[in-house]
């Protein structure tokens, strides 16, 4: 079993990160003790929880000028951190934040560096992950040959654990904090209180079948009866009908949601290298041959205008 | 200014992937080799600051680590409108490994001295999403990465937007720095005819880094094709009798619901 593992728990806003929990709880899995760090500028209150999934230790790097992200300045707390846990691997979730640390911190600390895993295991002592190449036409197994190892987990590729009572100790990080070079400005936030499709258990995704923006609506609803976040097809966001954010695919966001629904969606490759790992995927398309069939457990052929209006409707029911 | 783009040649993304018979590399043949495509908005953005500074100002340099045939993508680039490349060869590479490759990148580029660094997020072939930032934090310097829109307010201070979930960052930088480029950067060119004939005339060298190829830290255990995930089942009817039936399914068999 590895030894000791670090998470890094991400953090905006003093709000930490779902995906978080999930890295916590394939930590506790993975290894014999589970520590976290946690950077920000206030941020110890929210370190104790972190023991309700499962970390034992939370080392906080608290700073004022840790109050908006930057690759130097989480680079160092991170670094800090692993120093004083010493641990055997390093998880990092894979959300902008998460790539854009991690490599630093790799190099800073010259781990061996598993990026985007879809899985991740010991195996015979090394640490072997399950990883998309090719624009998700290949699953490649890559092992890490040495250690430690800095891996970065796809946002869903584990559970995240129910939590329990447990609560972590806290450990104060000092961190030498020196000027950084590329600073954060500003934060522009879109769309108040939409959920982003990487962090939904439940994705509903439209494409060029819908004909126009405002058919949106029916993607929308959806999505709203079942807590979901929307998402789009290339095609869709190329004819301007959603912005770049919602994009599911090899050229937007790779996902892996409890359920995806797929409406008015062919299914090319390049749209599936994004969520052929969900849970269970449904689909709606009038074209019985069209390949999102192929891979979807339930398909649903038809109008989508005949049978979205139907399908939320029965949802509806189904959750009351 | 002196930029200088990291550029990787990949399969095309239109390509069908097939395993290679080992298992573990995937099968070359009949592969249409390209330039990485989140490369080419890296040049591109390089050209575009390059022209914006004036005629005769500045510099764009093309660098690659790979086999001998990654001059043709070097030269596609010098077509674009790179002014010269420089290709690290190394026949064995294959690119599993990023932190090894950020080393080389960073031991060439320091060499070269640029002002500023761009690369692609990300290549498409072994999607590493590393390769550029570990180069950063190799040279010392700031990155930013998933940029974007760039702007330059002052000629060596940079205005980056980068996508983050639920919204955007915007970030201020001096130089020198390295950027890694997203889509929506940019548009980029077309090689013109005449940029094609003067590519031929262009140099590229080619230069043995001062520090060893690094052991990998990574190495590809095997390959295959995705998993399937087996049709399931397919409904036809009135959506009235069909709906009911897999929100059912979807209630018991799936328990998604
Ligand atoms: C390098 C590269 C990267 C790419 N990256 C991505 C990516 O990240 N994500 C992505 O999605 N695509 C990506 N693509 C594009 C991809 O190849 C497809 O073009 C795109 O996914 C098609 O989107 P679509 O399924 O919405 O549209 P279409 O392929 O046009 O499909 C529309 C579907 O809607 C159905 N339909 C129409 N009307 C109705 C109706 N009334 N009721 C029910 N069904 C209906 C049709 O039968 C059809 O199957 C990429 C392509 C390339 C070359
Ligand atoms: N062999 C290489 N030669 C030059 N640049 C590279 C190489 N590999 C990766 N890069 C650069 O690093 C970026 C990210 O690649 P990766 O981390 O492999 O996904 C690419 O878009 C290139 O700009």
């Amino acid at each position: 079993m590895a030894g000791r593992i670090l998470v890094f728990a991400e953090q905006r806003d003093g709000k930490v990160r779902k995906s978080t929990f999930e890295a916590l709880g394939r930590a506790a899995e993975l290894g014999d003790e589970v520590h976290a760090v946690l950077v920000g500028s206030a941020v110890a209150q929210i370190a104790p929880m972190l023991g309700n999934y499962g970390a034992k230790v939370v080392h906080c790097a608290e700073d004022p000028s840790f109050e908006l992200y930057s690759g130097e300045g989480y680079a160092a707390a991170l670094s800090a951190a692993i120093d004083a846990a010493a641990p055997d691997l390093v998880l990092v979730i894979a959300t902008a934040m998460g790539k854009d640390l991690a490599p630093r911190a790799a190099a800073r600390k010259q781990l061996c560096m598993l990026s985007d895993c879809i899985t991740l295991d010991e195996i015979g002592g090394a640490f072997e992950a399950t990883k998309s190449m090719y624009g998700g036409q290949v699953f490649a197994k890559v092992r890490a040959t040495g250690k430690p190892v800095l891996a970065t987990l796809r946002p869903s590729a584990y559970p995240a654990p129910e939590p329990s009572s447990d609560t972590a100790a806290m450990e104060s990080l000092s961190v030498a904090v020196s000027e950084v070079g590329a600073k954060v400005v500003e934060v522009l936030k879109q769309e108040e209180g939409a959920l982003d499709v990487q962090e939904a258990d439940v994705v509903v995704t439209g494409g060029r079948g819908l004909k126009s923006p405002e058919n949106f609506h029916l993607i929308e609803e959806l999505a709203g009866v079942l807590g979901g976040a929307v998402g789009a097809s290339r095609a869709a966001v190329d004819a301007g009908w959603i912005d770049h954010a919602h994009q599911v695919g090899q050229t937007g966001k790779a996902i892996s949601p409890k359920l995806y629904i797929a409406v008015g969606v062919s299914g090319a490759i390049q749209h599936l290298a994004g969520m052929r790992t969900a849970k269970c995927i449904v689909a709606v398309n009038k074209d019985a041959d069209a390949p999102i069939f192929s891979i979807a457990d339930y398909g649903i052929v038809g109008d989508l205008f005949k049978i979205m209006p139907v399908l939320t409707e029965e949802i509806r029911k189904a959750r009351d | 200014m002196k930029i200088l783009v990291c550029m990787k040649q990949v399969p095309s993304s239109e390509a069908r992937i097939v395993v290679a018979g080992d298992g573990k590399a995937i099968d070359p043949t009949d592969v249409e080799m390209i330039v990485n495509p989140y490369d080419e908005y890296a040049l591109e953005e390089a050209l575009r600051i390059k022209e914006a500074r004036g005629e005769g100002e500045g510099e764009v340099i093309v660098l690659s680590v790979g086999p001998e045939k990654v001059k043709e993508a070097i030269r596609s680039c010098l077509a674009m409108g790179a002014d010269r490349g420089i290709l690290v060869k190394d026949d064995a590479y294959l690119g599993g490994d990023g932190l090894g490759v950020a080393r080389i990148l960073a031991d060439v580029i320091r060499t070269q001295e640029p002002d500023l660094v761009l690369c692609g997020k990300l290549s498409i072939d072994v999607e590493n999403n590393c390769v550029g930032i570990a180069v950063a934090e190799f040279l010392g310097w700031p990155h930013v990465s998933l940029v974007n829109k760039l702007e330059w307010p002052e000629e060596k201070n940079a205005k980056a937007t980068r996508e983050i979930e639920g919204g955007r960052e915007v970030i201020e930088f001096g130089l020198p720095a390295v950027v890694t480029a997203e889509k929506g950067l940019n548009e980029p060119r077309y090689a013109s005819l005449k940029g094609i004939m003067q590519a031929k005339r262009k140099p590229i060298e080619e230069v043995t880094p001062s520090v060893a190829m690094p052991a990998a830290g990574v190495e590809i255990v095997s390959m295959a094709p995705p998993p399937e995930r087996g049709g399931g089942q397919k409904f036809e009817g009135e959506p009235e009798d069909v709906v009911p039936q897999v929100v059912t399914l979807l209630k018991t068999e799936a328990k998604v619901l």
